[in-house]
């Protein structure tokens, strides 16, 4: 059994970097599109709020695994043909980013209005504002869900086997199909994938520590 | 306008501003002028659109009619009496012209109370850090915090809060200080060292304009009084006549009797 693992292992980690490609795209731009987004839900104008309220709202309703078809499978019908790879990274960033939004209006909103206008009578701009006060207030109450969602990301971004793409999940999968052993590579696959998502809230622990010292 | 008022223009020229939330009209049509040095206090019941005011003078909030204007330029909105907002680089330097105190002193949690001062001398005025810390440490001192500097806010008592909330104020060297009910959140035994900075402020020729139910510290530390209620101003004059029990005013002596009856 040992040996069939360690057979394995060369093919395993070429999967498990591409469950790690996949995740880091992911996470980074659902953050960067969620962030932008979700500012735009609590500031923004009255279409901008309604249009992502709309998107988010969606999104969050849908299946993951249905976006992830629609996106390789119903695209083309309109031109639209997205390689396997972008396909999948797509429809997980989609569903991240309304998360991403989600959790961004919660944080921002938790700031009480006051310290947007003790930072407008100072003369900050808004710019100003969300980067120097409300932002680093808003960090310790996005991060802790923020982080949930990055493991969920991690564990989600296993789907993408399901558009033939070799990651941690399909490498085992085709392992299996030759060694017909699938209870320790199932239990390797686990403990792979827990150990990443272990180490990211054991990180987020630490970092919600540096910041406890913002008052409620 | 009369060639005096031409010769002396007031620092702040509040004229018919009216505004209405909804059905309500908060503002009706106010008019008032605060001179360089002056300090201003408004009282009147609660509602009476104190507050609104205040807010409307550095254009945190938005008014329906009329013009407010600082050292004779438009504060929120653009020349010519249209009502097009000004860009938001142009209200943050006009807002930076203006220092308001709140009343639940609204510091930066995550900063220091040196920080909280310093903020916005380096992101507003460009100064760089040593010169925002000197600048800091000495508003510090002049509130009597300069063993503070170094304290978050949660650190600090109320009293101590709203100190480096003025020192944060005027450590940016507005024209003109707002202090919307800075005292209300405090305990008594609070109060009074907060109202000696803004006492020694006055004495320095810092022109406020101030909303107050501290109507001994009104009497005492202004040039004049404005007297609002229902939106409107109701009485303006110096404190000896605005305070007077014999008043013609019917809403004033009603007020002035409601509030003695409260606070005695």
């Amino acid at each position: 059994m040992l040996g069939q693992i360690l057979y394995a292992l060369p093919f395993l980690a070429q999967g498990f970097a591409v469950t790690l490609w996949v995740s880091l795209l992911v996470v980074v731009l659902s953050l960067i599109a969620g962030v932008l987004l979700g500012v735009g839900l609590v500031y923004g104008p009255m279409p901008l709020r309604w249009a992502v309220r709309i998107f988010s709202d969606t999104i969050r309703g849908i299946p993951i695994l249905v976006l992830m078809f629609f996106v390789y499978y119903g695209l083309p019908a309109i031109g639209l043909h997205l390689p396997s790879f972008w396909a999948a990274v797509s429809a997980l960033t989609l569903f991240k980013t309304a998360q991403v939004i989600e959790y961004l209006r919660g944080a921002v909103g938790s700031i009480p209005k006051g310290q947007s206008e003790a930072a407008m009578a100072i003369g900050l701009t808004f710019r100003q504002r969300l980067t120097y006060v409300i932002f680093p207030q808003a960090f310790r109450r996005f991060l802790p869900p923020w982080i949930n969602g990055v493991t969920d990301a991690v564990k989600g971004s296993a789907l993408v086997s399901l558009l033939g793409i070799t990651d941690l999940m399909q490498a085992i999968n085709q392992v299996i199909g030759r060694t017909y052993e699938a209870m320790p590579l199932y239990i390797l696959g686990a403990l792979i994938y827990f150990a990443v998502n272990y180490a990211l809230s054991l990180a987020s622990r630490r970092l919600e520590r540096r910041f406890a010292f913002i008052r409620e | 306008m009369s060639d005096a008022s031409n010769a002396h223009p007031a620092l702040l020229d509040v004229r018919d501003v009216s505004k209405a939330f909804g059905a309500v009209e908060v503002l009706r049509s106010v008019s008032l002028q605060v001179k360089r040095g002056e300090v201003v206090t408004v009282i009147g019941p609660s509602g009476s659109g104190k507050t609104t005011l205040l807010r409307c003078v550095n254009f945190l909030e938005s008014y329906d009619s009329g013009s407010i204007r600082i050292d004779g330029r438009e504060v929120g909105y653009r020349e010519a009496g249209t009502r097009q907002r000004r860009s938001e680089r142009d209200l943050a330097a006009m807002r930076a012209e203006t220092g308001m105190v709140f009343q639940s002193y609204n510091l930066f949690p995550h900063l220091t109370a040196a920080g909280n001062i310093m903020l916005g001398l380096t992101k507003v005025r460009g100064k760089s850090q040593a010169e925002a810390r000197t600048v800091a440490e000495h508003w510090l001192g002049r509130v009597g915090l300069a063993h503070k500097a170094d304290s978050l806010p949660a650190e600090l008592s109320g009293g101590q809060q709203q100190r480096v909330g003025i020192a944060r104020a005027v450590a940016m060297e507005p024209k003109i200080l707002l202090l919307d009910e800075i005292t209300s959140a405090l305990d008594p035994e609070l109060v009074g060292e907060v109202l000696a900075v803004v006492r020694s402020l006055a004495e320095d020729g810092m022109t406020m304009l101030m909303v107050t139910h501290e109507m001994a510290f009104a009497r005492d530390a202004s040039s004049r009084i404005v007297f609002m209620a229902d939106g409107g101003v109701s009485a303006v004059g110096p404190p000896k006549e605005i305070l007077a029990a014999e008043t013609t005013n019917e809403r004033l002596r009603t007020f002035l009797a409601r509030f003695r009856a409260s606070h005695f």
